[in-house]
């Protein structure tokens, strides 16, 4: 027999803490969070940089701290936590099949479902880059694993490929230990990561940012014994006769997270291609009733506070819906990304608002302004690195509640 | 040390020849450069198709073994409990030429004695057997008895079966001599020492030219063949059934689409005749030959590169004779050549087996049965990807380590990585052949800290010594700090 539970929640990151602490505080009486680390905190323990923190407690934190409020939070308050336990499936009855070796295979039912698996780094493989497969090839979140909490340095002499967040961090952090990172390449024309990043990481510690270069090929037999870098031109293509050979042991892939939606897809969740997460409305429900989803699985976020705040609101409706209290929707009106914008989050309002809509913008621009179809909102700066969030109170959302899809477009300020 | 017959080369051929071997009560030591099983070009990146048996001439070695040997897999995989599936597979036509073509090779086929093959031109029948494929196919030669396999476990199952009856492994002992004395082969000079032999098979893969010429019979050379592949997500795993072959050309096979054993899909190999044996680098030009040749089999591929997972290149070991190089001499005693075993290899290995051990009962080595030989091995055990609930609920009482999923992409637990290091992985890609950790879409990112500390501790080595594939293969470098107290890059 399954044991039934309130709210279950699946991962034990910023977002799934954030959920259960906020499901507890709104009155869910058995919440049980699933995790399948043997510690919690998702990424942030090895996150051990600061940055964390400014917008939510106004406070720059590192990782390991700004996460440590949440796990002390979620003890108190007397959430059962599942460690070293992997979620295996998830039904569209919300029942979790898991694993673990203190339990074994064990079912559980719950009245509501939070799904807060995170993401995963893209590979090698995903971007294709061609050469041999040796040792020393690391995505950047395995070698920071490696460094920040297994204390071991993955390399001498390092490339970083792509410029993201995470790249950034790993190039000075590698660099702080003694590690000689020769460059940073990025295919863009402009950085990946956040500008504060790209100043207080590579400026600051003289490491080269080659923009519009890629690594064309990887050498070495057993170890990296070097990469081949290259110019590229106009549609990512190397630029022949730029090739250039550099030495190094090392190659670290920060080239992109994709949100990790197997259990979702399983469980009937249907997803948004260009977030490659599921489909919400405001209150963070997906298309399967009850089964709610949060932080880095709906799309990958910039900061660590937005994250916690689509826990807490994630967190909120599943116990609202656990204890038939979710009012049904109101209104369904689709928001859906028009021209300059990759994607807008939530996809469907559902009630009177306020809402935070969320998105990214295709390329970098300046004083433009999105339309919301009735209205504008001037945007003085965006880049792709970087999420604009847009709160429309009840106001706006009034305005266009006669409308059943409201497209979201970039246009040049007049 | 000393050992009756040494088998060089740990590739699906040197580890089969073992496993028949070890039918009998002799002396068998493999011998291998590399650490572990099946870490040769050959085998590691082979497609694992196990070919029914009609694309070579008859009469030749490869036609006369790749239908024999086809049929042996189908008992022996499951005997050592090696994955295997009966796929069948199809070689597709896109015009009236090509038709010709798989008439002649269903009558080739047929010469080889292989059963089952039949044109399909009824285009109705063709979507409905492989529903996925382009719509400018209009026939398809069908074989029924083609399958799938894992390559590096099959080998590594041979190894393990030859083993349990009685062989031996000499890995990381490079081959750099063979002494001849009295016109027969004496020792094996190798990194790990000499080694005395009576009688030396050379499975030497890639290397077999050489090794061949260590005794003086330099009659062929071995060029490498180099192919390239994609690996897709198991999400894909819908677009086919069969293995799905164009019509061939004069050097291969052509570009394959190919469900693996696992669920997944491989798309390759081109071919491309290269000089340095040891270039197993994909290239930019080939992974694009690849994937286009896939697209015309498949157009719904078009859209795959999202579940690119991997991409490799594998050496084919081919022959300047065009055919299997196997054969005593009778020049040096006791020297017999399993070499030259280009496609279709795999699937001829227990055949050439059988023929090997004939050789090897000519010049008189005496082949008492094994009274006790087992021909089964248990299979690893895998609760969340083969057992039945109930069945992995049984397991993890007994040993909690099976309750603990350390891959997540590929459901690998701890218990998994603890009988694989019990089965002799000594490396990351040790694991990763024997379990599947690390094979996944996230490729290892997530359980890599984890297969590193688990083989440090069952090792008793320090975790800056856990190779990816032994050498100078190895995944950490030091511990924090330690380079800044050395001050930055000594060394």
């Amino acid at each position: 027999m399954a044991e039934t539970v309130d709210v279950a929640v699946v991962g034990g990151g910023a977002a799934g803490l954030a959920a259960a602490i906020s499901a507890k505080e709104v009155g869910a009486n058995r919440v049980v969070l699933l995790d399948r680390n043997s510690e919690l905190g998702g990424i942030l323990p090895q996150c051990i940089h600061t940055g964390f923190g400014v917008h939510y407690f106004g406070e720059n934190l590192t990782g390991p701290e700004y996460i440590s409020r949440f796990i002390s939070k979620a003890e108190e308050l007397g959430i059962e936590f599942k460690l070293d336990t992997m979620v295996l499936r998830i039904n569209s009855g919300r029942r979790l099949l898991a694993s673990s070796s203190l339990e074994g295979l064990f079912e559980l039912d719950a009245r509501a479902v939070v799904l807060a698996m995170g993401c995963r780094e893209r590979t090698r493989g995903a971007v294709e880059i061609p050469g041999t497969r040796p040792a020393g090839i690391f995505t950047a979140g395995t070698a920071q694993r490696l460094m920040d909490i297994e204390g071991y340095m993955p390399g001498r002499k390092v490339v970083v490929l792509g410029s993201g967040d995470v790249g950034l961090i790993m190039a000075r952090r590698l660099s702080m230990e003694g590690a000689d990172v020769v460059a940073v390449v990025e295919v863009m024309p402009h950085p990946g990561g956040l500008p504060r990043n790209v100043v207080q990481c590579l400026e600051d510690f003289g490491i080269p940012l080659l923009l519009r270069h890629a690594v064309t090929a990887i050498h070495g037999q057993e170890r990296v014994s070097g990469v081949t870098v290259a110019e590229v031109g106009d549609g990512g293509i190397p630029v022949t006769g730029s090739e250039r050979e550099v030495l190094c042991d090392t190659l670290v892939l920060s080239v992109g997270l994709i949100p990790e939606n197997e259990l979702s897809e399983g469980a009937g969740v249907a997803l948004d291609p260009a977030t490659g997460g599921p489909l919400v409305d405001e209150r963070m429900h997906t298309s399967v009733e009850g089964v709610f989803a949060c932080g880095n699985v709906v799309h990958v976020h910039d900061l660590v506070d937005h994250v916690t705040e689509t826990g807490a609101r994630a967190g909120q409706g599943a116990t609202l819906f656990a204890l038939n209290e979710l009012p049904p929707p109101k209104r369904r009106i689709a928001v859906v990304p028009g021209s300059g914008i990759r994607y807008v989050v939530p996809q469907v309002i559902s009630g009177d608002g306020p809402v935070t809509l969320f998105l990214r913008v295709k390329s970098p621009v300046r004083n433009a302004n999105l339309t919301f179809g009735d209205f504008a909102v001037p945007l003085r700066v965006a880049r792709p690195a970087e999420i604009v969030a847009v709160k429309l109170n009840e106001e706006k959302v009034e305005t266009l509640a006669h409308r059943r899809e409201i497209p979201v477009c970039l246009e040049a300020s007049s | 040390m000393r050992t009756e017959v040494a088998i060089i080369g740990a590739g699906v051929v040197g580890t089969t020849i073992a496993r028949e071997l070890s039918r009998y009560e002799v002396d068998v030591t493999v011998v291998a450069g590399e650490v572990d099983v099946a870490f040769g070009s050959p085998t590691k990146a082979n497609s694992g198709i196990v070919h029914a048996g009609y694309d070579d001439e008859p009469g030749t070695a490869r036609a006369k073994h790749c239908s024999r040997g086809n049929e042996l897999w189908h008992k022996v995989a499951p005997e050592v409990g090696a994955p295997f599936k009966e796929t069948g597979s199809l070689v597709v036509a896109f015009t009236e030429g090509e038709v010709e073509i798989l008439w002649e090779l269903r009558r080739r086929g047929e010469k080889n004695g292989v059963p089952g093959l039949e044109v399909v031109d009824d285009e109705a029948l063709l979507r409905r057997i492989e529903p996925r494929l382009s719509d400018k196919v209009i026939a398809a030669l069908r074989a029924p008895t083609a399958a799938v396999t894992s390559p590096y476990e099959l080998a590594i199952a041979m190894m393990e079966n030859a083993m349990k009856n009685g062989a031996k492994a000499l890995f990381g002992a490079e081959v750099r001599g063979i002494t001849v004395r009295d016109g027969g082969v004496g020792e094996l000079q190798t990194s790990r020492g000499d080694v005395e032999v009576t009688y030396v098979i050379n499975a030497g893969g890639l290397r077999a030219d050489e090794i061949s010429a260590m005794v003086g019979l330099d009659c062929f050379t071995i060029r490498p063949r180099r192919g390239e592949y994609y690996v897709l997500d198991k999400k894909q795993g819908e677009v086919t059934r069969h293995v799905v072959f164009p019509t061939p050309s004069q050097i291969s096979k052509g570009i394959v689409v190919a469900p693996t054993v696992e669920g997944n899909v491989l798309m390759g190999p081109n071919a491309q005749d290269i000089d340095d044996k040891e270039d197993t680098a994909t290239t930019a030009t080939g992974l694009r030959e690849a994937f286009e040749g896939a697209v015309k089999l498949f157009p719904m591929l078009a859209d795959g590169k999202r579940f690119v997972i991997a991409n490799f290149s594998g050496l084919r070991p081919e022959p300047n004779t065009k055919d299997f190089v196997i054969g005593s001499s009778d020049e040096v005693r006791g020297f017999v050549n399993a070499a030259g075993m280009r496609s279709p290899g795999l699937t001829a290995a227990p055949s050439v087996a059988l023929e090997i051990v004939g050789l090897l009962r000519g010049l008189g080595l005496a082949l008492r049965p094994r009274l006790d030989f087992n021909p089964f091995r248990k299979p690893m055990d895998r609760p969340m990807r083969e057992m039945a609930r109930c069945e992995a609920q049984a397991l993890i009482q007994r040993n909690r380590r099976y309750g603990h999923v350390v891959c997540r992409c590929e459901h690998v637990t701890e218990g998994e990585i603890l009988d694989a290091v019990q089965r002799g992985a000594s490396t990351i890609d040790g694991i990763k052949f024997r379990t599947r950790a690390g094979m996944g879409r996230c490729q290892g990112g997530f359980c890599t800290p984890h297969v590193l500390r688990i083989l440090a501790s069952q090792l008793k080595i320090p975790v800056e010594e856990v190779t990816k594939k032994g050498g100078g293969s190895a995944v950490l470098t030091c511990r924090v700090k330690e380079m800044l107290r050395r001050g930055g890059l000594d060394g």
